[in-house]
């Protein structure tokens, strides 16, 4: 195979690091990249995004989920929902204590609007929901620290948002940072109050490698972290995992032999990426890597974990990464 | 004299109303003299020990309201009896509406001692109903303080206890604040609370009393009483306050039915009759939580509960109110079907769909309502709640299986009620059952299977008939009749549905969405000819199983039947692989089923002819000449075995039992032409044996061939007493006899 000789992988290394992933069983029943078809690369341009205004968005670990469509939500009553999820989260933290709406408590929530991240014109303005605690000592003007952030957002949902009258706002990605427990409280005051349901989104090791064919093929600066591949030995009494790294340029060059045209790609192309990948490897360790699982992707572009975990780097390419979790979500709900 | 005088007032319709209640009728104040009250008392059973009990209370109840000063128990003995009788009477058969204003004016009022008010309140037991104005003119006496503390506890946890008998409260419901005001006082606050609790609606809970209560709480800490009135607050008004209950508080008030509720249930027994029964409080806010489990991944079908999404603000904006009084009913308050009728212009959906599972009033309301929001509400939540819990699906459900069960079955049961599939559901299906081992949840699965709605055949094929099929094939005899069942109702669903369309047709569009009628043959034929074909795999691979047998003629009951009862244009005979094993069948309830079934094939088939001469309008639908041809070569057949004996010569269905005489006799049975008839049948031959040992008690020899002639009819008559009416049917329209006096056995086919 030609490409196969191109590739330099830069280092290829075995580790015990154990971490055992459960696998989603449920697999997409129509799944859109199935072979043949093309899917978008995702806009490698941000136009309409102040990349200052997402920055913080950038480096952090987000747990995924999606959301079904969120029934009489109004984005003008922003205020009162603060409100109401502030009383809401201190009742449930002194359960059985009565809380006053609208009191000084010691979290404050905050709700935003995330005009920026939008892929298309149909698609609602994302929305930050953010708990921040305040000391105690002080309770004026001592500065809030930041406890728990979560967001949702919908980039490019035509699919679902066309299909949903209008008393639904789509908002299908839910992504949280902090706390686990507070993803469930928050969670539960939505699904109460908007009639919706969260769900953990896992991200299947099919889609895992459209991921890494995908960010491979991105354009980064020099100096760009390695492109790794995280795969996991199934069938072991002990967990073992295989990291899998691979200069980002290498990965590039290899890529760009798969790719035939430009701005589209196929399943046949990321499979024939992924194949090189494994007969490279084998050819120096002797593993099948088709054998074992992958359950973790990351790139200068993103990194993504099997068990619904994201972590974006490049600001630019923020949108593009929304766009295809988006996609992941809608296909979970519909 | 005021307040006797409204109390008076109040009495009548009250009698009137109660008037089947011989205890009550019969007791009379002062009304000996009252020609209209003597009609009420026409009724009354009237002992004379009743007589003068009765006489004895109105003189006790007429001596309380004279009582003047303080008088002492101990020396007075009028007072002492009047009391005792008072007591007596009110244990045996309740005091009457009329003798509470007294007896509680007396009580609240400070005049007799605490002793005596004590006794008076504990005997406050009523026979049917309690006039409100007794109870506000009481509780105008708290205000003046007169009597003690403990007087006024008694007071309030009399009052809960009988809360229900009271017979109107909207007077009550204007003392609201006045009972708020009796918050304060310590003692009291558990009672006033569990007081405020049953007299609480919307418009009572105000940002003062909030704010109040939640002073309280400062004070006292975490009080079960309190955390309840919150809670019945924050359901009103979730903008105002909020609160969550801890899940293992069981009770949340004090008991307060004190001495009265063992003797109010003795009296309602004895009265036998439908008093108001108080309803338990319960309050939606705590989940039980059996256990631990990761957050959101726990199977709870959320409890009804009001839409605390309606904020004041859009309220305004987008109620039309057509009932100027009209606010939203709350879901909570809820618990008849009369409330729900009362109520149904402005009731308001749960603020989660999924809790009206659980809720067949709100299903009704459903029914009634067609509003798309509704459904798509419920069929996400439906649908991620299952996916998430599938047993087989998702790794590490295993042991919530029960539950996920019950999830189903409680689903199933909302579609039973609401003859409809949910489409959440059929694609759960569809996505599972390929995974499916046909074993988890098995009954569940097979019973939703029934309800998926009819959709185009290629869908129906790969999602549901292909992955069934492998496990039909595979699974036990149980398994294949249970499946055989489950696509017999889901025949009938499909058939029903069809019918309720062609009702509706008049209305509007009726076929509207994407089916036709033709589109609709269609794929009620795909399904049929599906059963067909797994039914004769199935009867192969299972030796032809009288269970399984019996299962399969139980589809083909319907279909036999689909152009007259469903009025659907289409008849589809069984394939031989079914027709034939049930006519040789060794067991006559088989054949039986079968000779029915063809009845009915013959029926519809006649009218369908007919319809056809008639009108020529549906010609499109006109049965093809194959059908009629199928059916006449199975007629001929099984003619030919049961009555005529030639079936081996006369048979011409491709697969049939047409056999030369060459090989019939290399078989060597003797008699081979008759060996199916409705004597020789292997189904029938017990009929025959024991139709000769009555018809000819001293014959051993059990020589069947007795059977012929007059004797031949008697058997027939003797079969059909025998219960085998599909045979009287089939041979009385299938076989044309043509002399009955000359026996000639001599049948024929026509359609």
């Amino acid at each position: 195979m030609e490409s196969e000789a191109r590739t330099l992988p830069s280092a290829g290394r075995l580790s015990g690091a154990a971490r055992l992933s459960r696998g989603p069983l449920f697999g997409r029943a129509h799944g859109r990249f199935g072979p043949g078809s093309g899917g978008p690369l995702p806009p490698c341009s941000q136009e309409n995004a102040d990349p200052q205004k997402t920055a913080f968005l950038l480096r952090k670990q987000w747990a995924l989920y999606s959301v079904t469509p969120l029934y009489k939500f109004s984005s003008g009553k922003l205020r009162e929902y603060a409100r109401l999820l502030g009383a809401f989260i201190a009742a449930e933290r002194h359960k059985g204590l009565a809380v006053q709406v609208g009191v000084d408590l010691d979290i404050q929530v905050t709700f935003s609007s995330l005009p920026d991240l939008k892929g298309s014109e149909q698609d609602h303005a994302a929305m930050l929901v953010q708990l921040s605690s305040r000391s105690s000592v002080s309770p004026k003007n001592s500065e809030e620290k930041l406890m728990w952030s979560g967001w949702f957002c919908c980039v490019s949902g035509d699919d679902l948002s066309e299909n949903v009258p209008e008393d639904f706002t789509c908002l299908p990605l839910f992504l949280a940072n902090g706390a686990e427990s507070y993803v469930a409280i928050v969670g539960s005051w939505f699904q109460k109050t908007f009639d919706c349901r969260f769900r953990r989104l896992a991200i299947s090791p099919l889609n895992l490698t459209w991921m890494a064919a995908m960010w491979t093929g991105c354009k980064v600066e020099k100096n760009a972290s390695a492109t790794e591949l995280v795969f996991s030995v199934p069938c072991l009494p002990q967990p073992l995992d295989i990291s899998y790294a691979i200069h980002p340029e290498d990965a590039k060059a290899l890529w760009d032999t798969v790719q035939k045209t430009p701005g589209e790609i196929t399943q046949e192309e990321v499979d024939l990426f992924m194949d090189c990948l494994y007969s490279h490897f084998h050819r120096h360790f002797k593993i099948h890597l088709s054998a074992t699982k992958l359950v973790k992707v990351s790139t200068a572009i993103a990194s993504a974990h099997c068990d619904g975990i994201i972590k974006f780097l490049q600001s630019k390419y923020l949108i593009g990464v929304l766009m295809l979790l988006t996609e992941l979500a809608i296909s979970q709900i519909q | 004299m005021q307040r006797r005088q409204s109390s008076k007032n109040s009495k009548q319709p009250l009698q009137v109303r109660h008037s089947n209640q011989t205890d009550l009728s019969a007791w009379r104040k002062g009304g000996r003299t009252d020609p209209e009250k003597s009609l009420q008392n026409r009724q009354s059973r009237n002992s004379q020990v009743n007589e003068s009990k009765q006489d004895s209370l109105e003189q006790a109840v007429s001596y309380f309201e004279k009582v003047q000063d303080r008088v002492s128990l101990k020396k007075n003995e009028v007072l002492q009896k009047h009391l005792a009788t008072v007591e007596s009477i009110a244990l045996q058969k309740g005091l009457p509406p009329e003798a509470f204003d007294v007896l509680l004016n007396v009580a609240l009022s400070g005049k007799l001692a605490d002793a005596v008010n004590t006794r008076l309140l504990k005997s406050l037991i009523p026979a049917s109903v309690i006039p409100e104005t007794s109870v506000v003119s009481s509780v105008s006496w708290l205000c003046v303080s007169k009597c003690s503390g403990s007087i006024q506890l008694l007071f309030v946890r009399w009052l809960i206890t009988v809360f229900d008998f009271i017979d109107h409260k909207e007077q009550l419901h204007a003392l609201y604040g006045f009972f708020f005001s009796f918050l304060q006082d310590e003692k009291m606050c558990p009672y006033v609370c569990h007081l405020l609790y049953l007299l609480t609606r919307k418009e009572s809970v105000k940002p003062f009393r909030i704010r109040r209560l939640l002073d309280l709480q400062a004070k006292m800490g975490m009080q079960p009483h309190l955390q309840a009135l919150l809670s019945l607050y924050k359901l009103f008004c979730p903008e105002l306050v909020s609160i969550t209950l801890p899940g293992k508080m069981k009770t949340y008030f004090k008991n307060s039915e004190g001495p009265w509720k063992a003797a109010i249930n003795t009296i309602r027994r004895r009265n036998q009759e439908n008093s108001p029964v108080s309803q338990p409080l319960f309050l939606g806010t705590a989940q039980h939580q059996s256990r631990k489990r990761k957050w959101n991944t726990q199977l709870v079908i959320p409890a009804s509960s009001a839409n605390t999404n309606s904020l004041a603000g859009d309220k305004e904006k987008n109620h039309v109110d057509l009932y100027s009084t009209s606010e939203s009913f709350p879901v909570e308050q809820l618990q008849t079907f009369s409330q729900l009728l009362q109520n149904i212009h402005h009731l308001e959906f749960p603020s989660q769909m999924g809790s009206v599972l659980t809720n067949p009033l709100l299903l009704h309301y459903m029914n009634c309502i067609k509003d798309e929001s509704i459904y798509l509400r419920l069929y996400y939540w439906m649908g991620q709640t299952l996916q998430e819990e599938c047993s087989w699906c998702v790794v590490d459900s295993n042991q919530y299986e029960e539950e996920f069960k019950d999830f189903l079955e409680t689903i199933y049961k909302t579609e039973c009620f609401l003859q409809e599939g949910f489409s959440s559901c059929e694609e759960f299906l569809y996505k599972s059952l390929p995974l499916w081992d046909g074993f988890c949840c098995r009954s569940q699965i097979l019973r939703l299977v029934t309800w998926i709605p009819l959709s185009s055949f290629s869908e129906m094929k790969s999602h549901l008939y292909d992955p069934l099929a492998q496990l039909f094939f595979t699974s036990s005899l149980y398994f294949k009749c249970s499946v055989l069942e489950s696509l017999k109702e889901l025949l009938q669903n499909w058939l029903n549905w069809h019918v309720i369309q062609l009702d509706s047709e008049s209305d509007s569009q009726g076929y509207s969405l994407n089916t036709t009628l033709s589109g609709l043959v269609n794929v009620v034929a795909e399904l049929i000819h599906f059963v067909g074909w797994i039914s004769t795999v199935a009867l192969r691979l299972e030796s032809n199983a009288t269970f399984l047998l019996y299962f399969i003629l139980d589809f083909y009951e319907t279909v036999c039947d689909i152009y007259l009862r469903y009025n659907l244009p289409l008849l589809i005979m069984p394939p031989a692989g079914v027709f034939y094993p049930a006519l040789l069948s060794m067991d006559s309830v088989s054949l039986n089923q079968l000779c029915y079934i063809m009845y009915r094939y013959r029926t519809n088939l006649v009218a369908a002819k007919e319809n056809e001469l008639i009108k020529k309008k549906i010609l499109q639908f006109q049965f093809s000449s194959q059908t009629y041809q199928e059916y006449n070569q199975y007629i001929i057949a099984m003619v030919g075995c049961l009555w005529t004996s030639s079936a081996f010569q006369k048979d011409i269905h491709p697969q049939g039992v047409r056999l030369d005489d060459e090989v019939l006799k290399k078989t060597r049975v003797q008699e081979f032409k008759t060996s199916f008839n409705i004597v020789y049948h292997p189904a029938m031959m017990g009929y025959a044996l024991l139709f000769l040992q009555q018809a000819w008690p001293d014959d051993n020899t059990f020589n069947f061939s007795l059977i012929k002639g007059r004797k031949w009819n008697w058997y027939l008559q003797y079969l059909y007493a025998q219960g085998l009416k599909g045979l009287k049917l089939f041979i009385e329209s299938s076989i044309n006899r043509v002399s009955r006096a000359s026996q000639s056995k001599e049948g024929n086919v026509q359609v």
